[in-house]
């Protein structure tokens, strides 16, 4: 069980770096993304390893995957109209509520 | 402590994971890093196939590379920016960043070497893994599965409006 939980925090440091190093605003999505993938195999490896009489594990990744999704489309959409008014993806354009 | 051994796949898939990961945050063209994004999906896939969960396996290929890096790929063509070399594309606080996240990972790796006492199950995994998946979905997990339904539904109104034109 070890080396699948290693993999995950490891996984979930490389988004963790992606998201704070990003400049391109499609590039923190994606680290975001390995971050869920990491808290998936997470999750499922509890399920085999921990609580393999229920699928409760399993069940939970299927709605992290779910709202991961809903997350990227919402954030998309969100970054056509950030290139749409600043003519540009960078996360420094969006500077408007930063006091 | 029952300890089972990752096979050879499992080492294979961690190390295209791992490096295709990095690539993904370290690249400096975004459309390589969408395409780096994609391979390490299709091996978390392999990894949930290791793990026993073969609907989750299909289901991330379907949902992950069939729609959100699809997504992504047309977020990064409707777009410019891609690929000049003149676009710096990381922040200045590199350092710090790479700091924080190797203090995070060796930490944390660090605390699941040491944590001796895992409530270990030696019961395997019910057979048949989507039928399983479909009956808890419909039983027991029915006001999340409609709760999440409705979250989608949000999510798709949400993104019309806010990537429709305004009809000034």
């Amino acid at each position: 069980m070890f080396p699948y939980l290693a993999l995950a925090a490891i996984l979930f440091s490389i988004g963790i770096y992606g998201v704070m190093t990003r400049r391109n605003v499609i590039g923190i999505l994606m680290s975001l993304e390995l971050m869920f993938n990491a808290v998936n195999i997470n999750l499922v490896t509890f399920n085999k390893f921990i609580i393999a009489d229920g699928l409760s594990g399993q069940l939970f990744a299927v709605f992290v995957i779910v709202v991961a999704a809903a997350e990227a489309v919402v954030g998309l959409a969100i970054v056509l109209l950030i290139y749409r008014n600043w003519r540009g993806i960078k996360s420094d354009y969006v500077n408007v509520m930063k006091w | 402590m029952m300890e089972s051994q990752p096979s050879i796949a499992f080492w294979l898939l961690a190390i295209v994971i791992l490096t295709s990961g990095f690539m993904v945050v370290s690249l400096r063209n975004i459309f390589h890093c969408a395409l780096n994004l994609i391979m390490c999906l299709f091996s978390v896939a392999g990894i949930f196939i290791l793990l026993g969960a073969e609907f989750l396996a299909a289901a991330q290929v379907l949902i992950y590379v069939g729609a959100v890096a699809i997504l992504m790929i047309f977020a990064i063509m409707l777009t410019s920016e891609i690929s000049n070399r003149r676009i710096v594309q990381t922040t200045e606080n590199k350092s710090v960043a790479l700091f924080i996240s190797v203090i995070f990972a060796l930490s944390s790796v660090f605390l699941i070497m040491g944590t001796k006492i895992w409530r270990m199950s030696d019961q395997a995994l019910p057979e048949n893994n989507t039928l399983t998946i479909g009956k808890y979905l419909m039983t027991e997990y029915m006001l999340p599965f409609e709760v999440v339904s409705v979250l989608l539904l949000a999510a798709m109104i949400g993104a019309i409006v806010l990537a429709r034109k305004e009809a000034s």
